[in-house]
């Protein structure tokens, strides 16, 4: 049985590259990519925690957030399209309009 | 045994999201991340939630996955990325500040907040996680259909082309 320790530790170094991965990137489709990694990375430990307290909950939770970052990848996607349809480009440099 | 394959599929999963964000090409990006999410997937298996390995590849790999790939395609990119960067000092400060990230995260974890005792039978499988969501968690599991109805109504006027 691998310890859950070591589950966590994984999860930690991937929501490490995921945050590096919004900072550092240009393409809002990759940065969006990275907040999956992001939101996995979060599942995993949920679920290791859940097997080492012997509660089925936490599985029910990664379920949940599963529903949420569907929704959230089609409007998401959507809004990406609407975007390049307006400007013709695809940076997220190019969206200031809204920056105070 | 268990440990080989820990290792082995940690190792892939590590590698997999350093494609994802080192790549300079969005469709190898998205190739990687599905990699990445089936190794999730496998260490949900090694953890005994099946229900979640299998709604990982459904989910994620199956529908998510597709719809980013479709995006990638219609929106030709591969070139935004090509030009200078006004930014790159910036974008560089976000290395030392992502190890600063980890140890932080490292540190919490190590903390004795998370050290109470562990306990003695594992969770459930499927039956469980079912019972839970259609007893205690009803109302959310209800919830979350209106969001999914909400995310429809909100993507189709998105979507929708202004009618000249």
């Amino acid at each position: 049985m691998v310890p859950e320790t070591y589950y966590t530790a994984l999860s930690a170094i991937l929501f490490t590259i995921g945050v590096v991965g919004v900072l550092v990137r240009r393409n809002p489709l990759v940065i969006f990519m990275s907040i999956e990694l992001m939101l996995n990375a979060a599942n995993l430990t949920l679920v290791a925690f859940g097997q080492r307290f012997g509660t089925a909950d936490a599985q029910v939770l990664v379920f949940f957030v599963m529903t949420v970052a569907a929704a959230e990848v089609a409007v998401g996607l959507a809004i990406i399209v609407a975007i390049f349809r307006l400007r013709r480009r695809l940076s997220v440099d190019d969206l200031s309009l809204m920056r105070w | 045994m268990q440990h080989l394959a820990f290792f082995v599929i940690a190792l892939l999963a590590l590698a997999s999201a350093l494609g994802l964000v080192l790549r300079r090409n969005p469709i190898h990006g998205a190739l990687f991340l599905v990699v990445n999410l089936g190794c999730v997937a496998v260490f949900y298996l090694m953890l005994g939630a099946e229900f979640l390995a299998a709604a990982q590849v459904i989910i994620y790999a199956g529908a998510i996955m597709v719809l980013f790939i479709f995006a990638i395609m219609v929106l030709i990119p591969g070139k935004e990325e090509t030009g200078p960067d006004p930014l790159r000092p910036f974008r560089l400060l976000a290395l030392p500040l992502g190890g600063l990230l980890l140890l932080e995260i490292v540190l919490i974890l190590r903390s004795n907040v998370l050290s109470a005792p562990a306990a003695t039978r594992p969770p459930g499988g499927v039956a469980s996680v079912g019972r839970l969501l259609f007893t205690d968690y009803l109302f959310p599991f209800e919830i979350t259909s209106v969001l999914l109805l909400a995310a429809l109504v909100g993507v189709l006027a998105l979507a929708k082309r202004k009618s000249a």
